[in-house]
């Protein structure tokens, strides 16, 4: 018997010829990796004996970089963390800004909020599922919602100008109101979303192949997810109902009704679920929250910032022709104002799981130390014990329905 | 009965006496230091005690102070009791010259790659972790880029010339 045997822990009969182990490199830049991961994958045949992961391809440095900008300069980084769902990171960490700087924001501020971070949370989950469609061979799925994405891009288009990296979020609200057209347009698209999403799981959730392909692949208890530190659909498929909008509600979340739906199995095919109720729910919560905006009459319905003009830029036109407002912006743009001294650690739920700001401040104009809690960096170390003993095309299936996202996973 | 902050604190104090200083509450989260030999005696206590049940390890990190003679590596731990959903923060200190802190990573199996991303950063050595080197840098690294000795550049400073970069020089 040679090494190769005893270090690959095959047992074989008596007489049979000797077996030989394939070290494969999937990724990084591999079109199923889904960004830059490397997988050095240990295969007998096909099936996996052992997987190791490297990460770092895109690391950028943010937590350094955030240590010489002043807050309002980080916003464009945490929007590069979850570029699937970058008005959550924006709208997290403005609020963990606010908690440090006690801002108070008014309800349609909140409410706004809501709007958007579920629509991430949409757009997000979208992707996730119909790449987990497209990895199991199944094209028309992610081609038919991609337009829905486009129209939540447009949304976002519609309130700040850009799309994938908003920058949208400010300190005590947005950069400015809602217009009309954005109105109209998420009316559209809580008009026609639902059939779409009927149909989308229509196409998987009955689907023999898909079922087939999902059941019982990389499948997680409970109890090992929560050792993992699982937050997020992936720990609500094995079956806990921790939710951050339930367990520490921030931005009005206590206002609305909405369940939080869990698997059983902690499986790929569970996870796909799991993620598709969720937009039912995220409806649901837009739905209620567009109830809440349109209640807003007169003078209330303008407002979409708090009055806080230590930190919120004052109005360009205003910039252009008041020296106090000028003299403002200046100070704000330049980081002039000291932030208060204290420690501050503030969970939303992202798209993909608990993401956390730890944010320490000496009280300079910079924070003195920032952490992302990134949920994808904590899923990823989970990969091997997932895919162990499962077959080459479950990898991949695994990967996508972790919803991993490189610059996440990397910062 | 709800857990509260005053109860754990006096729970830690009866096990562990004056070995855990430092209470107070900033922004709302219970924070306490130990000393470093004690992290996995502490985070094992709030683990398996049947009613304090810390058994989230929510995130894990370093902060540098240079200033701190003897103790410039904090190592934060961010702990989630999910049945009665409390968080909190317990730090242990150590000194950069000898670095080593016990790895929880028996512990929580979500410590691994956060405490390979704070010995990548920080240089925090992790005894007792099974795969104990860099996550998001280069092996070949031979030094520890979050301390405070590495800064980014100031984007104030005045003496670098611009045009050696291709940007400013005069539009004249």
């Amino acid at each position: 018997m040679s090494d190769v045997i005893q270090h690959s822990n095959i047992r074989l009969p008596e007489g049979s010829i000797e077996k030989q182990t394939t070290t494969l490199n999937l990724g990084p830049t591999h079109p199923a990796t889904h960004g830059v991961f490397q997988n050095i994958l240990e295969l007998d045949g096909e099936r996996i004996i052992s997987a190791e992961q490297t990460v770092g391809y895109i690391h950028r440095a943010f937590e350094k970089l955030a240590e010489r900008r002043p807050l309002y300069q980080i916003t464009t980084l945490t929007d590069r963390l979850n570029y699937c769902s970058s008005p959550i990171n924006n709208m997290g960490w403005h609020l963990t800004c606010e908690k440090l700087l006690g801002v108070k924001t008014p309800k349609r501020v909140d409410y706004l909020r809501v709007i958007i971070m579920e629509l991430a949370r949409i757009s997000d989950h979208l992707i996730c599922n119909s790449i987990v469609g497209v990895d199991s061979g199944a094209y028309t799925g992610f081609l038919y919602v991609m337009q829905y994405r486009e129209l939540i891009y447009e949304i976002y288009e519609e309130i700040c100008g850009s799309r994938l990296t908003t920058n949208m979020g400010r300190i005590g609200g947005f950069e400015r109101n809602f217009t009309p057209l954005a109105f109209e347009k998420l009316e559209k698209f809580l008009k026609e979303y639902p059939a779409v999403l009927k149909e989308f799981e229509n196409l998987f959730s009955r689907n023999r192949i898909f079922m087939e392909r999902t059941m019982g692949a990389g499948p997680i208890s409970a109890e090992r997810a929560l050792n993992y530190g699982f937050t997020g659909p992936n720990l609500r498929a094995a079956g806990v109902d921790y939710d951050v909008r339930i367990h520490t509600p921030y931005s009005s979340y206590e206002d609305f009704e909405f369940d939080v739906p869990v698997g059983s199995t902690g499986d790929c095919y569970d996870r796909f679920l799991v993620r598709n109720q969720e937009m039912w729910q995220s409806l649901r919560i837009i739905e209620q929250a567009y109830q809440k905006v349109q209640a807003f009459k007169g003078a209330d319905a303008e407002i979409f910032h708090a009055d806080v003009p230590e930190y919120y830029l004052p109005e360009k036109k205003d910039v252009y022709t008041k020296m106090e407002a000028l003299i403002w912006h200046f100070k704000i743009i330049m980081g002039e104002i000291d932030i208060p001294k204290g420690e501050v650690y503030f969970p939303v739920e992202g798209a993909n799981g608990e993401l956390g700001f730890y944010l320490i401040s000496d009280g300079g104009r910079t924070p003195y130390r920032l952490h992302f809690r990134r949920p994808c960096f904590i899923y990823y170390q989970a990969y091997e014990e997932l895919t162990k003993g499962a077959m080459l095309s479950d990898a991949i299936i695994v990967m996508s329905s972790l919803n991993l996202i490189a610059g996440e996973l990397d910062a | 009965m709800a857990l509260t902050y005053e109860h754990i604190k006096q729970r830690l104090v009866e096990k562990f006496g004056d070995q855990v200083t430092g209470f107070e509450e900033p922004y709302g989260m219970l924070t306490f230091e130990a000393p470093k030999e004690l992290n996995l005696k502490v985070l094992q206590f709030l683990y398996d005690d049947a009613e304090l049940q810390f058994r989230f390890l929510t995130d894990l990190q370093a902060v540098h102070y240079p200033d701190n003679t003897g103790r410039e590596l904090a190592v934060v731990y961010h702990l989630h009791n999910l049945a009665d959903n409390i968080r909190m923060r317990f730090k242990v200190y150590t000194e950069i010259g000898k670095p080593d802190v016990y790895s929880a990573t028996a512990l929580y199996a979500s410590a691994n790659w956060m405490e390979r991303e704070t010995y990548d950063f920080f240089g925090v050595n992790f005894v007792g972790h099974p795969n104990l080197k860099r996550v998001l840098n280069v092996d070949e690294m031979d030094y520890f880029p979050m301390r405070k000795e590495f800064p980014l550049e100031d984007q104030t400073r005045i003496d670098k010339d611009d045009e050696m970069f291709g940007r400013g020089g005069s539009i004249i």
